[in-house]
């Protein structure tokens, strides 16, 4: 049973997601859409902002997990406190993020100039826009994967213990199987963020095609002198993002 | 022009919106265009007659000060002042917004208010900017030159050709025969003004008076190349003002003595 | 393998020590929070004492001395398998591939654990189950799989806690017959509270208290002569061990004499009629509660078909009734009757059970 006006109400905060998303494809040229989203600087965004964000999900993952699973079951002082730290970005504005990281690795931060000595150089680079993209999308990965080891509780991994099987061989046949929901929707979730970030990669990482210019940065140009372009750009990250969601929906009610 | 020396409270401001870019940008607008309590200074509260001037995000500080005047020569006026660039300003505008004045960075987009008519009388240039090599302090990659830029080893960083300082960008390497590299092209002089602050970057090209608004957060290296680039600023009154005779006033007031006094001051030439 | 524990763990006010030998069962008797399971989890390497020492054969698994720890060999590595009510089979395992998961831990192929499943597998009955996820086999089934399981990791010491708590009472033959067929011979703990289990499982009994060993000894003797309360109220059970005896149909007794009762199944088959009729020669033992017990100054006349003449060796209280002690038996009348038979020890007089009340188990 659900109260007549929680209907109502439930209403007005689905347009107000799905409206301007409708209000946006009314206005795609969709004559010239296919040329529009097939120039050259599209296509290198929209490639750009895939192999990005799956590399910077990829690290999500590699850093994540490991976070997740301390932030779980660790127990030491000052824990809530890192849990608070990691979680910032959630909040923060990304071009907060993209100053932070500007001041830690680029060329005159913390780290930036030892690693410019080591002959790295993070600033300008794709690299950076993974950097940046890593950022803000981690803790998305973290919050959803924690939750779910706490849920899922420490007994099957004391069983397997007994059954002789070392901390690494438990984490990867029983730990992580049994959140497999949880991976996957945190991996979704960091996905998606990546693919929209925007403030901290304009911040840090610079704007340039091929190389640092991902597809929500080439809109933001687009607009400047083709409203066509970045309308129909927009569409397309719109669509992606609900290809993406989908399919994990799917898998994930297949289980 | 040589020697750049630089003081006093506008260029400090435009210091602190290099170092926070985007944030400290729209903080800054939003100070301008608070309604009802608008205005810079000395604001009568019993303001009867309010003045709204849309201005290109480079006319910051000038514009503040061109207000503050007009205000203390005008009782009871009120000036509204709104930042942002100007082809974010001209979309407002085309849909609507209650704007009497409109003060472009560049012709292209007066061109497409004029286009639709929104103009009252005929828009007048009233400052040009030129562009300028803007380096850290010390000058760390030692660039000399517009051809210096042109090598690997500099990090150059530049606004991207879809934007304003980007089409002068262009044009500047054009007239130099030039085929620049950069490390990014940036969507506004004040992102790349920002790189060269940090120090991100060896070098920018900005304009003379984002170079001058920086204080000694970097230093201006001048190239006889910039005079093929010339940007013009170009100011209207708007048809739909409300209060037309004001507007043409606040425009003549730019293009005063005493208006363009305070944009030279600020590095803008003559038009 | 023996076990020698000795562990003291004052938050949760524990200090026991415990002896196992190399191939034995020992029961671990107690009421809730007497101390079983941190028994059990300090063995196994989930809890650190304050104080003690987990020793299995020469090896140290634990040794802390004023909360240092000397010692200490992680759980994987201790061979020390646990066994818990809850089968808790990983949901996302098929039931082989659960049974596999020990042997693939020690590193054996992929083909050699799936191979020591299937083995597992038919030894417990469920050949056909290999394929099925956990969620698609009964409770019983899932115990018998985790037995198998904890089995097939080969572990050196193994650790039952509860195994039947949570099982229905239809069921726990089955499982209990499993358990007296692969636990022979295995050093082992199992941590209980159901009598029967002591008494068909277990070599030796510990009784654990708040915290403490208040008893211990070989099972029927801790069973039949309780001198712990929680012995006593759980146990006092007349356990009379003797053979099958096809002919009579019942179980005849070292002194001689017939014991009849309901024939509890040993468990070795699923179905009622796979249920094996002991062969004669099969070790048995009766269980019946004293409450049952009449006691008659001569032979009854009526229909009970169990009436032994013993000589009264003790006469106590036992809450409102007075325990009757005839060597290892005993029968709990009314103060009333007792007074009626005035009974004194060196009486003999006739002891007489409905079949009905006696359980009959193969031992």
């Amino acid at each position: 049973m659900i109260p007549r006006w929680v209907a109502a109400v439930a209403a007005v905060g689905a347009l107000l997601v799905v409206l301007p998303l409708a209000a946006m494809a009314a206005r795609v040229n969709w004559a010239d859409f296919w040329t529009l989203i097939t120039s050259e600087s599209s296509v290198a965004a929209l490639l750009l902002s895939l192999r990005t964000s799956a590399v910077s999900t990829l690290l999500c993952l590699v850093v994540g997990v490991p976070l997740a699973l301390v932030l779980a079951r660790a127990r030491f002082a000052g824990i809530d406190l890192l849990r608070s730290l990691v979680l910032v970005p959630l909040v923060l504005p990304p071009v907060v993020g993209g100053i932070a990281l500007l001041y830690t690795f680029g060329r005159r931060g913390l780290l930036g100039e030892s690693l410019e000595l080591a002959g790295i150089q993070i600033a300008f680079s794709t690299a950076a826009v993974v950097l940046a993209q890593t950022f803000v999308a981690l803790p998305f990965l973290v919050i959803s994967l924690e939750g779910a080891i706490r849920t899922a509780g420490t007994r099957y991994d004391v069983v397997a213990a007994t059954l002789g099987a070392r901390p690494t061989t438990v984490l990867f046949r029983v730990t992580l199987p049994l959140v497999w929901p949880g991976l996957l929707s945190g991996t979704v979730l960091s996905f998606a963020r990546c693919l929209g970030e925007f403030g901290a990669t304009i911040t840090f990482a610079g704007s340039l095609q091929g190389v640092t210019r991902t597809l929500p940065l080439e809109i933001y140009l687009q607009r400047e002198t083709d409203p066509d372009a970045a309308v129909a750009l927009s569409f397309v990250l719109v669509a992606v993002a609900v290809l993406v969601i989908g399919l994990t929906r799917r898998s994930r009610s297949a289980l | 022009m040589t020697g750049y020396t630089h003081r006093g409270r506008a260029s400090a401001r435009i210091v602190a919106a290099g170092a926070v870019g985007l944030l400290a940008a729209g903080a800054l607008t939003a100070c301008g265009t608070g309604p009802g309590t608008g205005g810079t200074a000395d604001a009568d509260d019993a303001a009867d007659r309010t003045l709204t001037v849309y201005a290109a995000a480079s006319l910051t500080s000038t514009f503040e000060q061109i207000a503050e005047e007009f205000e203390a020569t005008h009782d009871g006026v009120d000036v509204e002042l709104s930042f942002a660039g100007s082809s974010d300003l001209v979309a407002q505008i085309q849909q609507g917004a209650p704007a009497d004045v409109f003060a472009s960075a560049d012709t292209a987009n007066m061109d497409k208010i004029v286009t639709d008519d929104l103009q009252a009388g005929t828009p007048t240039d009233f400052a040009s900017n030129t562009l300028m090599i803007a380096v850290p302090p010390g000058n760390p990659a030692g660039v000399a030159s517009l051809a210096g830029l042109a090598g690997d080893d500099v990090h150059l960083v530049v606004c991207a050709p879809e934007v304003p300082c980007g089409a002068a960008t262009e044009r500047v390497e054009e007239a130099a025969g030039l085929t620049f590299s950069p490390v990014s092209e940036e969507q506004s002089v004040t992102d790349v003004l920002n790189k060269v602050i940090t120090g991100e970057a060896d070098a920018g090209l900005v304009y003379v008076t984002d170079v001058r608004g920086a204080g000694d957060k970097v230093e201006g290296i001048e190239f006889p190349e910039s005079e093929s680039a010339v940007n013009v600023y170009p100011i209207a009154a708007l048809e739909r003002s409300a209060e037309p005779e004001l507007a043409q006033e606040f425009v003549d007031a730019v293009l005063g003595q005493e208006g363009q006094q305070v944009l030279g001051d600020a590095g803008f030439a003559a038009p | 393998m023996s076990l020698s524990l000795s562990a003291h763990l004052p938050e949760r006010d524990v200090q026991v020590d415990l002896e196992v030998a190399d191939g034995e069962t020992v029961a671990l008797l107690g009421p809730n929070g007497a101390g079983k399971s941190t028994l059990l989890a300090i063995a196994a390497g989930l809890l650190r004492p304050q104080d003690g020492r987990v020793t299995l054969d020469d090896r140290t698994l634990t040794h802390v001395e004023a909360g240092r720890t000397r010692a200490w060999v992680p759980p994987h590595a201790r061979q020390v398998a646990l066994l818990a009510q809850d089968p808790l089979l990983f949901p996302h395992l098929s039931v082989r591939h659960n049974i596999a998961f020990g042997p693939r831990s020690r590193g054996a192929s992929r083909r050699t654990a799936a191979l020591e499943a299937d083995r597992w597998l038919d030894r417990i009955g469920l050949p056909d189950l290999g394929g099925r996820r956990p969620s698609a086999v009964s409770g019983g089934q899932a115990q018998r799989v985790a037995v198998a399981r904890a089995l097939a990791a080969e572990p050196r010491l193994l650790l039952l806690d509860e195994p039947m708590a949570a099982l229905d009472v239809d069921v726990t033959p089955a499982l209990r017959h499993l358990l007296r067929e692969v636990l022979a011979d295995r050093t082992v703990v199992i941590a209980t509270h159901d009598v029967l289990d002591a008494l068909l499982l277990a070599d030796r009994v510990v009784v654990l208290d708040g915290g403490r060993v208040v008893e211990h000894g070989p099972t029927r003797e801790v069973l039949s002569r309780p001198r712990s309360a929680f012995a006593a109220r759980i146990a006092g059970l007349n356990i009379t061990p003797g053979t099958w005896s096809a002919d009579d149909d019942a179980v005849r007794t070292t002194a001689g004499d017939l014991v009849h009762g309901r024939l509890h199944d040993d468990g070795g088959g699923a179905e009622p009629a796979d249920r094996a009729v002991p062969v004669t020669g099969t070790p048995m033992v009766a269980a019946f509660r004293p409450a049952t017990v009449s006691v008659f100054p001569a032979r009854a006349t009526g229909s009970p078909r169990n009436s032994w003449p013993v000589t009264v060796t003790a006469l106590e209280p036992q809450g409102d009734l007075v325990r009757v002690r005839a060597g290892r038996l005993s029968a709990d009348i009314t103060p009333q009757a007792a007074a009626d038979l005035a009974i004194t020890p060196g009486d003999e007089v006739w002891f007489t059970v409905k079949a009905t009340e006696v359980d009959l188990y193969p031992a």
